[in-house]
């Protein structure tokens, strides 16, 4: 796809080894939800590019017929999420249910009229996430991520909302990353070329609502966060202070949301602290 | 002389299923007559151990153990475990078993402790890099993150060794060229090491994931010349066999006489001015 192929060639330091990033991903994906003890995996599917990859990658590593796909829109949501959702779901050929959000969203912010739309926002995203849990109960199927590197660093996500899942198999991918595995994979086009938006309202664009476009912030976190570039290095590769200033104070402000909660330490051996394992533990 | 590189997935802190995974790898290279079979870096454990490593320390004594060094027959092992010393020190060790006793116990020097890594963190530092005897002659061996360190390769191709042996469990990353930036960068290492010391190097790396990182295998045999022999495959657990010509060890190093030729005085020399120089003695030139 010439958009995508367009960012790479503007950002050869992203490009990714297509086949062997596949490949790897597909490989631990299947072993961190496998030595679990599941099969089957459960993720939400928006009709964005992240979560399209998400979906991709599960079906690589188990098979359609182990992969459910689910869709929860809200009355507002646009018409064409579902619909591109609809094409990846068709595409895939994997289970799909679509639970309609509006009910229990509108019956909660009855009782609160006055609530901004970040918080019927972030309502609506935790409101996916519990769906979700709950389904993951009832298929006995992992919760897939579907949140890519850029949003993790940038805290562009709700806390215990789309941020949750049992293992995420794309947040160590950038987003012209993710776009450029989508393109590998064959995630319909119309879902790789549309601008990206969290869709909690109408005309919402992510790269509006930032201020900058995900290629322009993927390479300025990759000189700052991978290279370790310093402020005077970044101003020489062409960085405009006032965008690193941005950036800079989003990563730092978000490092909660990438974090477990903080625990007031008592004993000796403190969750998190001093008693450390991994999920892995005995699997 | 045949040796066998097990590409194993263990599994983290199940001492249980990983004898299991050892005892079925020593059954298969046996089929395949093999004379000396090589195991991962804590291949009895699994790697990131974190708080586990107190619970995974074990005796070289221990049942566990003993288990495992007379399930190997008459062939030669080398495996990884966390070895629980007489003072409570704990150690990344390798075991070089041979006629059902152990021979040597290897503990790892180097312990990566930055970025993904936080061996120190558990692990005490081992104070020896020596070669060792072997029916097959001189073997020396580098675990992991020793083989980083110039001076572990030279030391023991100094102290006679003609085969190197490196149990891994080095990580996935960088997939950006033609393959990992991980496998390249070993690659490059195990043959400039192979090369330079006219050495067998050989590689055995773990395979499988453990929360979201993965080890990517690859295990390879680098012949005296710096040539790539045999490599495993990515990701999957296998078990590599190759056929070591130890006369090679010889025509390298006729072409090729570096040992004969370095100057260790002129290492120790130097080296003793350095340590001087940085602890603020002496002359500074």
């Amino acid at each position: 796809m010439k958009m995508v192929a367009d960012m790479l060639e503007q950002a050869p330091f992203l490009r990714l080894n297509e086949e062997l990033t596949t490949e790897l991903l597909t490989t631990a994906l299947r072993e961190e939800v496998t030595k679990a003890g599941f099969s089957k995996v459960v993720l939400g599917l928006s009709g964005g590019i992240d979560s399209a990859l998400s979906l991709y990658l599960s079906v690589r590593a188990f098979g359609p017929e182990n992969v459910i796909a689910v869709r929860m829109p809200y009355k507002t949501s646009s018409p064409s999420s579902l619909e591109d959702a609809e094409a990846a779901i068709a595409a895939t050929g994997v289970e799909a249910l679509t639970i309609d959000i509006t009910p229990q969203i509108d019956a909660y912010f009855d009782m609160m009229p006055d609530a901004t739309p970040l918080r019927r926002g972030n309502k609506m995203a935790r409101e996916r996430m519990t769906i979700l849990y709950d389904l993951s109960a009832h298929y006995n199927a992992l919760v897939i991520g579907t949140s890519n590197r850029t949003e993790l660093l940038l805290g562009y996500g709700t806390q215990f909302g789309d941020a949750a899942s049992a293992v995420n198999p794309i947040g160590d991918l950038y987003k012209t990353q993710v776009r450029q595995l989508a393109v590998y994979l064959g995630v319909p086009e119309q879902i790789i070329a549309k601008p990206p938006s969290a869709d909690l309202w109408e005309e919402q664009t992510d790269e509006g609502e930032l201020g900058f476009t995900y290629l322009d912030v993927d390479c300025l976190l990759h000189y700052m966060v991978d290279q370790r570039y310093t402020l005077d290095q970044l101003r020489a590769q062409g960085f405009e202070d006032e965008f690193i200033a941005k950036v800079s104070k989003r990563i730092i402000q978000n490092q909660y949301k990438r974090t477990m909660p903080v625990i007031l330490k008592v004993g000796n051996r403190t969750v998190g602290v001093d008693f450390r394992y991994l999920r892995d533990w005995g699997l | 002389m045949r040796i066998g590189l097990a590409q194993i997935k263990p599994r983290l802190g199940r001492v249980d299923i990983n004898l299991e995974l050892h005892e079925e790898m020593i059954h298969r290279a046996r089929e395949e007559q093999v004379d000396l079979l090589i195991f991962p870096e804590l291949s009895v454990t699994g790697y990131n151990l974190m708080d586990l490593t107190y619970e995974m320390a074990r005796d070289p004594f221990s049942p566990d153990i003993q288990q495992l060094i007379q399930a190997a027959g008459e062939m030669d092992l080398v495996f990884g475990f966390v070895e629980h010393s007489p003072e409570h020190i704990l150690y990344n060790s390798a075991a070089y078993v041979t006629q059902q006793s152990l021979h040597y116990l290897y503990r790892k020097v180097y312990l990566p402790t930055y970025g993904m890594f936080d061996e120190a963190r558990y692990f005490g530092r081992g104070q020896m890099i020596r070669s060792i005897p072997t029916r097959f002659g001189q073997v020396g061996i580098q675990i992991c993150e020793d083989a980083w360190h110039p001076s572990t390769a030279y030391l023991l191709a100094q102290d006679g060794a003609q085969i190197l042996i490196v149990p891994s469990n080095s990580p996935a990353r960088q997939p950006h060229g033609e393959s990992l930036g991980s496998q390249e960068a070993w690659h490059a290492i195990l043959q400039a090491q192979a090369m330079a010391h006219g050495c067998y190097v050989l590689f055995a790396n773990r395979v499988g994931t453990e929360d979201g990182v993965t080890f990517f295998g690859g295990s390879a045999v680098v012949d005296p010349f710096g040539k790539v022999e045999k490599s495993a495959s990515l990701f999957e657990e296998e078990l590599l066999i190759a056929d070591l010509d130890l006369d090679k060890v010889r025509k390298a190093r006729f072409q090729m006489p570096m040992l004969r030729d370095e100057d260790v005085d002129i290492s120790l020399r130097e080296l003793t001015r350095i340590k001087r120089k940085r602890s603020g003695e002496g002359t500074w030139l």
